[in-house]
């Protein structure tokens, strides 16, 4: 049983929850702490995106493998009005919110895999993944 | 949770104890523009040591403390970002270039003391 966390992403007290959790499943299995700061700073971007952008949505947080390799997944998503175009929010210092426009590119440099799947109307589905070594 | 802020002669400390929410900090912005004025206070340090993560809304409402404590007659400095949390800012794209830091609450306070001792003589 791979161990896995569901977080509701409503409210600002929700984005320190999604990180927190990131960061404890993130520990179990021996991230160094440069790379929990990481993992939890990605987490909180992309959280706040879901916040500011779709109201609401979801992080579910869980431990993968791939062969001997060990690392985290999360999957953040939203029915929220979703990306026209998501090689735009790609780039640095673009932004529609208040934001710097860095989430989106930053957590993706902060990552070791991220991939954008977003339906204007829809929603938006954000993957990321971090792996050990 | 509201970030306790302590007046230590004319200075404002600002020690932070556990994880912020968006609206944490944005309150602590508040209220330390509200304070510095009613505290007659001339400079600010804002202890970010127990903050394990730094992101781009911490760091945009961290400048705009700084920004806006200044307009209002008191230097800003923040201390003790971990080094963890230093490298992620770096990775992510935050550099606060504009944003004074120091090591520790010591090294902010020496920090304060000499923007001020140097304010002081320019005004003789």
């Amino acid at each position: 049983m791979q161990r896995e966390a569901r977080v509701r992403i409503q409210s600002s007290a929700d984005i320190v929850t999604a990180r927190q959790q990131g960061r404890s499943i993130a520990s179990e299995i021996g991230f160094s702490n440069s790379n929990l700061t990481i993992i939890a700073t990605a987490i909180s971007e992309i959280a706040r995106n879901i916040v500011e952008y779709a109201k609401e949505g979801e992080a579910v947080i869980s431990l993968i493998n791939d062969g001997p390799r060990q690392g985290i997944q999360i999957i953040l998503s939203d029915e929220g009005p979703g990306i026209p175009d998501t090689s735009t929010v790609m780039r640095d210092g673009f932004s529609t919110g208040r934001g710097l426009g860095i989430g989106l590119p930053g957590a993706r440099r902060l990552m070791d895999e991220f991939e954008i799947v977003s339906e204007v109307g829809r929603g938006t589905t954000i993957t990321m993944k971090k792996w050990i070594g | 949770m509201a970030v306790p802020i302590l007046k230590q002669s004319q200075y404002l400390i600002a020690s932070i104890q556990s994880a912020l929410s968006d609206e944490d900090l944005v309150k602590l912005r508040d209220d330390l523009a509200d304070l510095v004025g009613r505290q007659r206070a001339r400079g600010v340090i804002i202890d970010v040591t127990a903050l394990d993560v730094l992101d781009s809304f911490a760091t945009r409402t961290l400048r705009a403390i700084v920004y806006t404590t200044k307009l209002r007659g008191a230097e800003t400095v923040i201390v003790g970002i971990q080094p963890d949390v230093a490298q992620s800012m770096v990775q992510l794209g935050l550099t606060l270039e504009d944003v004074p830091t120091a090591l520790d609450l010591e090294e902010g306070l020496a920090y304060l003391n000499q923007r001020l001792a140097a304010a002081r003589g320019r005004r003789l």
